[in-house]
């Protein structure tokens, strides 16, 4: 049952994180590159033009759900499993969900990457 | 590329690994939290454990909202996963969790993951960002794009 809960909480850190990184990515693209936007126009434009994205907004909502899921499963198992479980299960999510969703090119070394970190999720949790 | 560049990578992953272990102490002190007790779940914040690593993961997030802003998701996710070395380092010896050999054979997969990613371009090039004028024309990666 423990199990179950555990694994259930993970699930939902990946879905939530996957949802939010994705609309992260995707604010933070349209605001372009923030290190020379900062350089040129300061910090209180940066911050204006990143909260004037609704997608930013949502990611975040998204995220603190992942937040609270991830509090929920490490207070029930131990931190070298949780964490690497539900980031990098998220990563092979969001893999698929940039190539779909923000049209990355996700080459032969992103996916050998994957295969990779998902390998290594499945050893985390022997 | 740039070294600066590379520094806020570094940056989201240390705060990353640390902001976790630091949210993972507080959460045994506070005990298991069930579905039920929901609000238990929102006083766990006034744990000072809990709050120092919710600090981090904040520092974790601005660091990552500058990487995302001039490289792809698929490129900063892998490159930054060198944190669970780091958070298996820091659950053995200061959390005194156990790490088993399966467990260290998974990080090492991770690690070989982030080796490969690391190798090719940071930033998938759309015709939008050639037009978009904030862009900065750089070479990205160790390997020219193709």
């Amino acid at each position: 049952m423990k199990h179950a809960y555990t694994w259930g909480a993970i699930l939902a850190v990946v879905l939530a994180s996957t949802a939010g990184d994705v609309l992260l990515s995707r604010a933070m693209k349209r605001v372009g590159d923030v290190g020379a936007l900062w350089r040129r126009a300061g910090l209180l434009t940066v911050a204006g033009r990143i909260l004037q994205r609704p997608s930013f907004l949502l990611g975040i909502f998204m995220m603190a759900a992942a937040f609270f899921s991830l509090l929920f499963a490490l207070s029930w198992a131990d931190v070298s499993l949780v964490a690497p479980a539900s980031a990098s299960l998220t990563f092979v999510a969001n893999a698929v969900a940039a190539k779909v969703f923000l049209h990355e090119r996700v080459d032969h070394r992103r996916w050998i990457a994957a295969l990779l970190v998902a390998g290594g999720v499945v050893l985390l949790a022997a | 590329m740039t070294f600066r560049k590379y520094l806020v990578l570094a940056g989201v992953t240390l705060c990353a690994a640390i902001g976790d272990t630091l949210l993972a102490r507080g959460m045994k002190q506070v005990g298991s939290v069930s579905l039920r007790g929901l609000p238990d779940i929102v006083f766990s914040i006034l744990n000072p454990w809990v709050a120092l690593g919710i600090l981090f993961l904040l520092g974790f997030f601005a660091a990552y909202m500058t990487a995302l802003s001039w490289a792809d998701l698929t490129y900063v996710l892998p490159a930054t996963s060198l944190g669970y070395v780091l958070l298996a380092l820091i659950a053995k010896f200061f959390l005194h969790e156990q790490v088993t050999t399966a467990r260290w054979l998974g990080i090492g997969l991770i690690s070989a993951g982030v080796g490969f990613v690391t190798q090719g371009p940071a930033l998938t090039r759309h015709p939008s960002h050639q037009d978009r004028p904030d862009a900065e024309p750089e070479p990205v990666g160790t390997r020219a794009e193709p």
